[in-house]
């Protein structure tokens, strides 16, 4: 695998994200898994997972994230979580709150888990219960009245879009009641399911521009007793964002199969040959690999990123979003409004408009195993 | 919020003070986040352990230092950590 390596400043990885399985009891149409997640049927065994937390931890990482699909689907997470916290991570489980007990919370508290983030879809029974396909919500609150029970700090995600954003004021109000260290309003980025749902989940810039006043009012209340990540639409945004803190610097993904990915999304790029942890070592991967060294650094940029005196501030934005929206994963990202393709987003914008305002919208497509087949039929020669 | 100088000053319980290896540095590690830390900020703390305020704090430090007139420095840093949520006092 040695050769791709051109580059002499590479920072090791500070966060890996451990994505333990596909399976997930929530069908969100947002899901950032990859659309034909059900034909990667492997799993990495727990020893596979322990060297893999091992061998990046040698490196540097330190936050760890737990997540999937839904991770306490896996029966390993409490070892998984002692083993983490023997070699010294932050760990982080990112969880739907589905299969979650007292019993279990406790368990990972003892295992040496430090955070729990609790995803919640909405700020009414019915909303949420509709978004995720699966009757979550009070379950969901009383697991997040138990994670500040027994003491973990709580992140409360929400994940925001057309048919939540008018809820802005009861999700500020249900995070302040459900007693949240750290609230994520994150506005929906628009890859994988988000990106075939795009037309029913891109809110008017006035929903928007509402909703953030309205967050924004709440951080100056709750100034000091909780924090608001925020996450930006960046489709009302004229820079992009600086995606991955640029590419292969910061994180570090693991699939649920083994498969080392830049970031989560970049299953989707063409061509990256992303390795996999059962075929090379993490050290190996980071530094050596064609896909961890594709975008590092700026030469494989083209104009007008390459003369671009911003460039190293937002490394020419996301490389699926370039792929997603022009054909071209080296094109800048069309957010960018010096990007001579910048027009696809308002055409992104207007569709969704029109649809909105339609009144005969098409349904959204749930994120479960039977759509993700139809969307990405497996090549079968079997009965050849 | 400000420093009360009479009661004890304690490491935030939701966060975790750090030596990383790798970096070289001690780090403040919290939900999916991390600051690192130069020396004195480390050393300033590693006292907070619930037992010592702001005086008392002072004193360790100028004397593991050999030093004197630490009071401003010592203070202006830890209000910037109570603002952040780094360190709580309780009465």
């Amino acid at each position: 695998m040695a050769g791709y390596n051109n580059q002499t400043n590479i920072t090791p990885p500070r966060w890996l994200l451990a994505e333990l399985t596909y399976s997930c009891p929530l069908q969100c149409p947002y899901c950032s898994n990859p659309l034909d997640y059900a034909n990667y049927k492997t799993e990495l065994s727990t020893d596979d997972w322990k060297r893999v937390l091992t061998q990046a931890r040698k490196m540097g990482a330190v936050q760890l994230g737990f997540s999937g699909g839904e991770p306490l689907t896996r029966q390993d997470l409490p070892e998984l979580v002692k083993h983490a916290r023997e070699l010294g991570y932050y760990s982080n489980l990112i969880t739907s709150g589905y299969g979650m007990s007292e019993e279990k919370i406790v368990q990972l508290k003892e295992a040496g888990l430090d955070h729990i983030q609790v995803s919640i879809q909405a700020s009414s029974q019915e909303l949420n219960d509709h978004i995720a396909g699966t009757a979550s919500f009070q379950h969901k609150k009383d697991v997040a009245h138990l994670v500040k029970k027994h003491g973990y700090p709580m992140v409360l995600c929400v994940v925001i879009h057309r048919e939540n954003i008018h809820q802005m004021p009861e999700i500020l109000a249900m995070a302040e009641e459900l007693g949240a260290d750290y609230l994520e309003l994150a506005n929906t980025q628009y890859y994988g399911w988000a990106h075939i749902n795009r037309d029913l989940l891109l809110p008017t810039k006035e929903q928007f521009e509402q909703a953030e006043a309205i967050a924004q009012a709440f951080k100056e209340k709750v100034a000091g007793k909780m924090k608001i990540y925020y996450v930006v639409p960046d489709f009302y945004e004229d820079r992009p964002k600086a995606c991955m803190n640029g590419w292969g610097t910061t994180f570090l993904t693991i699939a649920p199969d083994g498969v080392a990915l830049p970031c989560h999304s970049a299953r989707e790029l063409p061509g990256l040959d992303c390795p996999n942890v059962n075929d090379y070592s993490i050290e190996a991967i980071w530094y050596e690999s064609k896909a961890f060294n594709f975008f590092r650094g700026f030469d494989w940029m083209q104009e007008p990123c390459r003369s671009c005196d911003e460039k190293e501030k937002d490394f020419g934005g996301c490389r699926c979003q370039a792929y997603l929206l022009t054909g071209n994963m080296y094109n800048t990202d069309p957010v960018c409004s010096k990007s001579p393709e910048h027009k696809t987003i308002q055409q992104a914008i207007d569709t969704a408009k029109v649809q909105s305002a339609s009144g005969n919208e098409k349904p959204l497509v749930f994120r479960n195993s039977k759509n993700s087949r139809l969307l990405s039929p497996e090549v079968d020669f079997s009965n050849r | 919020m400000t420093i009360n100088p009479q009661f004890p000053i304690l490491f935030s319980p939701t966060h975790r003070l750090q030596w990383e290896e790798a970096q070289q540095k001690y780090v403040i590690l919290y939900p999916e986040g991390m600051v690192e830390l130069n020396q004195s900020s480390a050393e300033i703390l590693k006292c907070c352990d619930g037992t010592r305020n702001l005086v008392e704090i002072v004193s360790e430090l100028e004397q593991k230092f050999a030093t004197s007139g630490l009071l401003n420095d010592i203070s202006a840093f830890l209000e910037v950590a109570l603002k952040n949520g780094w360190i709580q006092q309780s009465n």
